[in-house]
């Protein structure tokens, strides 16, 4: 049955893709969010049944090239599946709305609509194929297909250069992937993800070990991991909102699920694995957040902030990974929970953050957070949803983001209770790298929905029409309303949680099985303490209400110390409210400043401007890169554009491959000579 | 529950204690004690002035605020009996709450789009942020000292026969008493009463405010601090019966009140930009503390 309804998932997104040229625009339009939705439909039933039923294998026979093809749906696949249809479903239901702004582009919207069914669907089979080689070619649709998607308005070149910048790291990452696949292969002789198990049990420790770190860094370039983030705070801003919200929302989240997978089948010291991840994990956290507050772009912002996310996801991993490495079921438990409750939450209300920026987009056809101002006047359904996802992905309570980062905090202070003087060195490190995460996320965000929907105007455009409806507004009121749910009733999603929490405990116990209660009794807890918290905020709110009913109340212009006239120009800027923390960040980071003061006795125009540049990505990327060139540059020589100096090249190209092995011959044969000379 | 009545009860005195306190230090003859909750009464039954820049954010903050810093008290325990709301891990709650209430009302501030707010906002998120490390580090602390993670089973299990557990409460009360000071945006942080909207941090923030919403935030300010006058009372108060807990209680938020009157005669406010260096010696402290725990432990390497 799920063989059947796995193979219809696939066949259909086909059909629709060789369907689309017999259809106008609006009906291709039509089409790819319906064959979305039957596929999410498909995709949910399988995913719900593997949660019911348990894991469900079958195989293909597969050609001579890739062996057998195994086809396990086990929780953690079906767990990875869930978020991703959920996201991808309000991403075309929102897009669909979105790309209405370009609907002169028809061409353009067909291979659009075409890369995100075939995006989704390989994103769903790299969750349940088991064989190396159609893993790696799954990646490869999935890439390039995201690629497409991102490069939507190629006509900027700005996009260009940016899907460019993300279609070649999406490639080094493919390239570390293939190596990984071909170690085990050339050890075990098949494609077989089981057999991942298998070799490494045989193998010693540092092999595997480094088995793992190439895995790891191959997921990590799509997950974001610092350094391996560069790409992007580039590809986000490129892309149409929806895009963005799907792409930050799950296609990211692959790489978690590629490193959650190969932590369940490499078999090696755990600890090590654990205290790396963690430590790459708490780094990737406080470094995307202290970027993201610096950036001018909201979608950029965003971005950074998804770097930042992944990184409180791997320090759900990595302390997962210390608990197996020294037998703790609670760390296990509230480790890899946490990550993964927190991959399902970020989903949320990433892409959702996304979604109104694209609203904002579309309303000011800018996303300079400097100049936008007082959009919740104009926009009141993006202004209350945006605010929702602020405090959500801030973890502030009773939202969804508070659960999950709440579940690593209470693995982190257990954690504490050790003997182990590096063990508790580390957890010290992590709590402090998450504690500077959420108050740097509340700087973050504070800016962000402050600056952009609160106020005045802060530039003298008009703003273009915007007819706010609640059916446009529905799909992402639907994401706010799961946000809200999560927050408040974390234990509705407790039994799927756990099952697939259970795959990464060594052996399941009556302890490990206590301590999964203890933590599912507590999520219970915070679940009903955050109602009881939006309970007694309306009670004091009716209070309020009741108490000031009869007052008087007035309305007059903000207070600016006795100054009546128009203060749209001198209210605090995006820039303005970080420019202490930017001062006191300013060594870490890489801030380009152009000044222009005044001077003289008739100054000029006086002006300042910032430019955030990545200091990792200045190191890592550019300067390399500057460095390749100017060597390469040394044979440029070769190429100078005469036909006749390339028709030599290959004349001696071809000479040297016949005669190469005649001149080793010949030199052997002297060789000899010498020798019995 | 206990200690949500004395926590209440203490918010009542605590400012004017503080007001006292300073009159005394300078030699004037200043307001009575009760003045500053006549001040709040007179408030609340003001009617309000709206910024015409506002929106529905300016009307909920306050009121979020309060409910934030309530639901806190609600996790303090009081010696043995413990708070209405406790579990394991409820001082990440706590935090979490009062920093959505942060978040309400630094997001209120920029609502009125003014050219003073926003630097008050700006600055409370900073200060928040860099105080924060400081009482995660030293919960983390005493879990590490104790063995457990919860307000009332950390405080219950603080063993007071030892010297040493007294040394850490004693430098856990200064560090605080240092948040407390940051938190309610006090002496020598902030200064309350400065004329200049340029160098406040709270009071620019709430220049709008008006009526019942002001008087709601001066007091959730009151209970701000009594609250952490509990927190801090906790780590002297162990398992004594409530008849002498009680007046220890009483007397403890009554020197801390004290103090913050002293230190507001008598340290001038630093620099604006020097503050994050002194919030980080909170945090370096609190490293200390918990070095110091690691140490008595013997699970120094």
């Amino acid at each position: 049955m799920e063989k059947f309804l796995v193979e219809l998932l696939n066949l259909i997104a086909i059909g629709a893709i060789l369907c689309f040229p017999l259809f106008k625009t609006k009906g291709k339009g039509i089409l790819a969010v319906s064959v979305i939705t039957i596929q999410v439909i498909i995709a949910s039933v399988v995913a719900i049944s593997v949660f019911n039923n348990g894991l469900i294998e079958f195989y293909y026979r597969g050609s001579w090239v890739t062996g057998e093809i195994p086809v396990r749906i086990d929780y953690l696949s079906a767990w990875f599946v869930l978020i991703i249809s959920f996201t991808f479903a309000t991403g075309a239901w929102y897009g669909i709305r979105y790309m209405m702004a370009y609907k002169s582009q028809s061409g353009n919207l067909a291979s659009h609509a075409a890369a995100y069914l075939l995006a989704y669907t390989a994103l769903v089979d790299i969750c349940l194929v088991q064989n190396g080689l159609v893993f790696l070619i799954l990646w490869e649709v999935m890439a390039l297909s995201s690629f497409v998607l991102v490069i939507f308005e190629h006509y900027k070149i700005r996009t260009l250069k940016a899907g460019i910048n993300f279609l070649i790291q999406s490639h080094v990452s493919i390239l570390f992937l293939t190596i990984a696949i071909m170690m085990v292969k050339v050890n075990t002789g098949t494609f077989d993800f089981a057999a991942i198990s298998s070799s490494t049990y045989t193998q010693p420790a540092a092999i595997a070990v480094g088995l793992f770190i190439f895995f790891f860094c191959g997921f990590a370039i799509k997950a974001g991991f610092v350094p391996f983030h560069t790409w992007l705070p580039l590809a986000h801003p490129a892309a149409p909102a929806h895009v963005s919200g799907v792409m930050s929302g799950v296609i990211i989240k692959i790489g978690i699920y590629g490193i959650l997978r190969m932590v369940l089948l490499i078999k090696c010291d755990m600890v090590f694995i654990g205290y790396f991840i963690l430590f790459i994990s708490v780094i990737t956290g406080v470094y995307g957040v202290m970027l993201a507050i610096v950036q001018h772009n909201l979608k950029r912002l965003l971005a950074y902030h998804s770097i930042e996310n992944i990184g409180i996801i791997g320090m759900g991993i990595g302390l997962g990974c210390l608990g197996i490495g020294y037998n703790n079921p609670l760390l296990v438990a509230s480790g890899f929970g946490g990550g993964l409750l927190h991959v399902l939450n970020h989903s949320l209300f990433k892409s959702l953050l996304f979604y109104v920026s694209g609203n904002v987009y579309q309303a000011t056809h800018n996303l300079e957070i400097d100049t936008l101002g007082g959009l919740i006047r104009k926009m009141p359904h993006s202004g209350y949803l945006f605010l929702i996802a602020s405090l959500a992905i801030c973890g502030l309570p009773p939202f969804n983001g508070f659960v999950s980062e709440f579940f690593i905090y209470n693995g982190l202070f257990n954690g504490l209770i050790s003997n182990n003087f590096l063990f508790i060195l580390f957890i010290l490190f992590a709590i402090l790298g998450l504690v500077l995460i959420g108050g740097l996320a509340l700087i973050c965000f504070t800016k962000a929905f402050g600056v952009v929907f609160l106020g005045n105007p802060r530039s003298s455009k008009p703003l273009a029409p915007v007819n706010e409806s609640l059916i446009k507004a529905a799909p992402l009121y639907l994401i706010a309303l799961f946000i809200l749910i999560i927050g408040v009733f974390p234990v509705l999603f407790g039994p799927m949680l756990i099952k697939t929490v259970y795959l990464f405990l060594p052996e399941s116990g009556t302890q490990a099985t206590l301590q999964l209660n203890n933590t599912l009794q507590s999520l219970t807890a915070i679940g009903w303490y955050s109602l009881g918290f939006i309970g007694l905020t309306a009670l004091l709110y009716f209070v309020r209400k009741l108490l000031t009913a009869k007052r008087s109340k007035a309305s007059d212009v903000t207070w600016g110390c006795g100054y009546t006239g128009s203060a749209e120009k001198t209210q605090y800027t995006a820039s303005s409210f970080v420019r202490t923390y930017r001062k006191l960040a300013e060594p870490v980071l890489m801030i380009k400043r152009k000044k222009n003061e005044a001077a003289g006795l008739y100054p000029d125009r006086i002006s300042q401007a910032t430019h955030p540049y990545d200091k990792i990505e200045y190191w890592l990327i550019d300067k390399p890169l500057l460095f390749i060139r100017s060597f390469l540059k040394r044979f440029t020589f070769l190429q100078n554009g005469h036909i006749q100096a390339y028709i030599l090249y290959g004349f001696v190209f071809v000479g040297l491959t016949i005669l190469l092995p005649v001149i080793v011959e010949k030199i052997i044969e002297l060789v000899n000579f010498l020798n019995q000379l | 529950m206990v200690s949500v009545i004395l926590i209440i009860f203490a918010s009542i005195f605590f400012v004017g204690i503080v007001t006292r306190t300073k009159s005394i230090a300078s030699g004037r003859k200043g307001p009575g004690i009760m003045q500053n909750m006549k001040d709040i009464i007179r408030l609340l039954k003001k009617g309000s002035v709206y910024s015409k820049t506002t929106s529905f954010i300016f009307q909920i903050a306050p009121t979020v605020y309060l409910a934030s810093v309530l639901m806190a008290i609600l996790m303090l325990p009081h010696g043995v009996h413990p708070g209405v709301i406790s579990f394991s891990g409820d001082f990440v709650m706590f935090a979490y709450l009062l920093a959505l209430g942060k978040f309400l009302i630094i997001v209120s501030a920029l609502d009125t789009g003014s050219s003073f707010e926003g630097m008050g906002a700006s600055r409370e998120a900073l200060f928040a942020m860099l105080a924060e490390p400081a009482f995660f580090i030293l919960m983390g602390s005493f879990a590490l000292f104790t063995g457990h993670t919860s307000f009332s089973s950390i405080f219950n299990a603080l063993d007071f026969g030892s010297y040493i557990s007294y040394m850490l409460g004693g430098l856990a009360t200064f560090v605080l008493v240092m948040i407390a000071m940051i938190e309610n945006s006090r002496m020598p942080f902030d200064d309350p009463k400065t004329h200049l909207e340029l160098t406040m941090i709270h009071e620019v923030m709430v220049l709008d405010n008006s009526g019942f919403d002001l008087g709601v935030i001066t007091f959730t300010t009151n209970l701000k601090f009594a609250m952490y006058g509990a927190i801090i009372s906790n780590f002297f108060i162990g398992a004594l019966p409530l008849i002498l807990s009680i007046p220890l209680f009483m007397l403890i938020q009554f020197c801390f009140a004290v103090t913050v009157g002293v230190i507001e005669s008598f340290i001038a406010r630093y620099r604006m930009s020097h503050n994050p260096e002194f919030i980080f010696i909170l945090t370096s402290l609190s490293l200390l503390i918990f070095f110091g725990v690691l140490l008595i432990l013997g699970k120094f390497m």
